[in-house]
C-alpha cells in the first residue's frame, strides 16, 4: 500500500493525542491550572492536527461532514463520530482541571472509554479489509491502542504506566511483524485464485492491461522500499519503544522525557511507513506484483 | 446508507467466456466512451499526449499464461471489472453512504455527489474495481451501464452493457444471475463458471468461464520432418564432403 504522508502523521499524532486523553481522562493524576492547560492544550493540539492531515487526504475535504452518517456499517464514520464524541465530552472536564482546579471525574472517565475506542476504530479501519491481508489481524488493533496508550503515558508523564506500555509496545509491534509476515499465504489468494485458472497449471501475467501507470498501482501496489524492511523494523522498535523504555528505566528528568519522546514519536513514524508500505493489497496479483 | 441489503430481487450481472475472448481490448474502449460521454463525471485521462499516459478506466483486459504440466501452454485473455458482489466490502466500508447496493437489481452504484475521495473503498475491493478519477476527484466504479439497460430511448438490442454490446466475439454475457432459468445462469451451470478470488468471501455476482480444453495435434515428431540433411551423401557430393572434411 501507498504509504501516504497524511495518513503516516495522521494515524501517529491523533493516536497519540486520543492516547493522551486517555489518560487525563482517567485523572490517575489529575493536572490543573497551567500544567492541565499545557496537557490538554497538547492532546486537543494533536487529535487537531491528525484530523486535518487525514482531511488533506480526501479528494473532496468540503463534503467531510457526511462521513459522520454511516457508523452503522463504516468503521472510518465510526471514528469520525467518536473522535468528535471523544473531544466533546472531555471539553467541560479539560476546562474545570484548567481554570475550576477539579476535573468532572464522570465525564473524563466517559472521554477516556470514547478515546480509547476512538483509538481502536482506527486501526479497525485497516484490520477490517480483508484484500490487505496483513492487517487484517487482530495484531494491528493492539499495535495501535499500545502505541497510543504508551504515547500518551509519556506525556502525560505516566512514568512507571509509560515504562510498560513501551515493553508491551515492542512485543506487539514484533508480533505483528511475525502474523503479519504469515498472512498473505494464510489468506489463501494467489493469481490462481484471483484468476480462477489456477486448477489447470501455472498461472502468469503475460500481459498488463495497460503500459502505464493507473490509480491502482500507485495506490495499492507499492513495492519500493521494502528492501531495507528488516533494518526499518530494528529502528522503529529500538527508537519506538526499547530507547524509551531504557530512559525511563533511567532516573527521571524533564531531558530524558522529552528524548523518549521525541524517540518514540519518530520510531512510530517508521513503524507506520512500514505499516502501509509493506502491506500488499491482493489486486496485485492481477499484475504479476505483490 | 452503506448497510447492504439482506436480499436483491434481481442479482444483473456478467458471465465472462475466458474461452472466447480474444484480448481486442473493445470493451475497455467502449466502456470508456459510454461512460464518458453519458452519467457521472467523465473518465479523466492525465497526461494524454505525454511521456507518461494515464487514465480512469472501469473495465481492463489483462492476459495470463497458464502453464500446464501435460499439455502445451495457454494464454487466456482476462476482462476484469466490479463483479456486484452479494457481500460488498467496498460498500460498507464507505463512511458517507455514497456506495450501496440496490435493493431491486444488486447493482453497486456510487452517488459521487456524496463521495468524499477517501479511496477506502478501492482498497476494500480486492479486485481492483473501483478507480478514483484523478480530474472529479470521487471513485468510478462499473454501473453495468445502469443508463443503458432501462433506457427506452435506446433501441432494445442496446439496452445492454456497452461492453456486452460491443464484445465481437459474444464473449461477454449479461442477465440476471438470481435467477437459475435465465440464459447466462444456465451457462453458468453448463461450462462450470467459477467466482474471482473465492476466499475473500465477497460472493461475486459476475461468473467467469473456463477456457475448454485445447485440441492436441496427433501427428508423428515434427521435428524429425524439419531435417532435410541426408546422413551421408554419395557420387560427387559425398567426395567433396570427405575431403573437405579432411582439410
Amino acid at each position: 500500500m501507498h504509504p501516504a504522508p497524511s495518513l503516516i502523521l495522521f494515524t501517529v499524532l491523533s493516536g497519540l493525542g486520543f492516547g493522551l486523553l486517555v489518560w487525563l481522562g482517567l485523572g490517575l493524576r489529575a493536572p490543573t491550572g497551567l500544567a492541565a492547560f499545557i496537557l490538554f492544550g497538547l492532546a486537543y493540539a494533536l487529535t487537531g492536527a491528525g484530523l486535518i492531515a487525514a482531511a488533506f487526504h480526501l479528494g473532496h475535504p468540503e463534503r467531510a461532514l457526511k462521513a459522520f452518517t454511516q457508523w452503522r456499517s463504516s468503521w472510518l464514520s465510526r471514528e469520525a463520530v467518536l473522535a468528535v464524541a471523544t473531544l466533546l465530552v472531555m471539553a467541560p472536564h479539560a476546562a474545570a482541571s484548567v481554570f475550576l482546579g477539579n476535573g468532572v471525574p464522570v465525564l473524563g472517565w466517559a472521554g477516556a472509554v470514547l478515546a480509547l475506542t476512538t483509538i481502536f476504530a482506527t486501526a479497525m479501519i485497516y484490520a477490517q479489509i480483508r484484500a490487505v491481508p496483513r492487517w487484517h489481524h487482530s495484531s494491528t488493533p493492539v499495535v495501535f491502542l499500545l502505541a497510543a496508550l504508551a504515547g500518551g503515558a509519556l506525556l502525560a508523564g505516566q512514568v512507571t504506566l509509560a515504562l510498560w506500555g513501551m515493553l508491551a509496545l515492542s512485543l506487539a509491534m514484533v508480533a505483528h511483524w511475525v502474523a503479519g509476515d504469515r498472512q498473505f499465504r494464510a489468506s489463501g489468494s494467489s493469481t490462481g485464485t484471483a484468476t480462477g485458472l489456477g486448477s489447470l497449471g501455472r498461472v502468469r501475467l503475460l500481459e498488463p492491461p495497460h503500459s502505464g501507470r493507473n490509480y491502482l498501482l500507485r495506490e495499492m501496489v507499492h513495492v519500493v522500499g521494502r528492501k531495507h524492511a528488516h533494518k526499518l523494523r530494528l529502528i522503529a522498535l529500538a527508537l519506538g519503544a526499547l530507547l524509551p523504555a531504557l530512559l525511563l528505566l533511567l532516573p527521571v528528568s524533564y531531558i530524558s522525557v522529552a528524548v523518549a519522546l521525541m524517540a518514540h514519536i519518530a520510531g512510530m513514524l517508521v513503524q507506520r511507513w512500514l505499516f502501509f508500505a509493506e502491506a500488499e493489497h491482493v489486486v496485485g496479483l492481477y499484475y504479476g506484483k505483490r | 446508507m452503506t448497510s447492504l441489503p439482506a436480499k436483491t430481487t434481481r442479482k444483473l450481472g456478467l458471465v465472462i467466456d475466458l474461452d472466447t475472448c480474444v484480448g481486442c481490448h473493445a470493451c475497455v474502449i467502449s466502456c470508456k466512451g459510454w461512460n464518458t460521454e453519458n452519467y457521472g463525471a467523465a473518465l479523466s485521462d492525465m497526461d494524454a499526449y505525454g511521456a507518461n499516459p494515464e487514465g480512469t478506466f472501469l473495465n481492463r483486459v489483462h492476459t495470463f499464461e497458464v502453464t500446464r504440466d501435460a499439455a502445451p501452454p495457454m494464454v487466456v485473455h482476462f476482462p476484469k471489472s466490479c463483479l456486484h458482489c452479494d457481500d460488498a466490502p467496498c460498500v460498507t466500508v464507505c463512511p458517507t453512504g455514497a456506495s450501496y447496493k440496490r435493493t431491486e437489481d444488486g447493482i453497486v452504484l456510487v452517488n459521487e455527489t456524496d463521495c468524499i475521495g477517501c479511496g477506502l473503498c478501492a482498497w476494500a475491493c480486492p479486485y481492483g474495481a473501483r478507480e478514483m478519477d484523478a480530474a472529479a476527484k470521487v471513485m468510478k466504479k462499473c454501473t453495468l451501464c445502469v443508463d443503458r439497460i432501462y433506457n427506452e430511448n435506446l433501441a432494445p438490442e442496446d439496452r445492454e452493457p456497452a461492453c456486452v454490446r460491443t464484445c465481437p466475439s459474444g464473449a461477454r454475457h449479461f442477465g440476471d444471475l438470481g435467477d437459475p432459468g435465465s440464459a447466462v445462469s444456465r451457462l453458468v451451470t453448463e461450462r462450470g463458471g467459477f467466482d474471482l478470488m473465492p476466499e475473500q468471501g465477497t460472493q461475486p455476482v459476475n461468473k467467469y468461464l473456463p477456457p475448454r480444453g485445447r485440441d492436441m495435434l496427433q501427428a508423428p515428431d515434427l521435428a524429425s520432418l524439419c531435417d532435410t540433411t541426408p546422413e551421408t551423401a554419395t557420387g560427387f557430393l559425398g567426395w567433396l564432403d570427405r575431403a573437405l572434411e579432411k582439410l
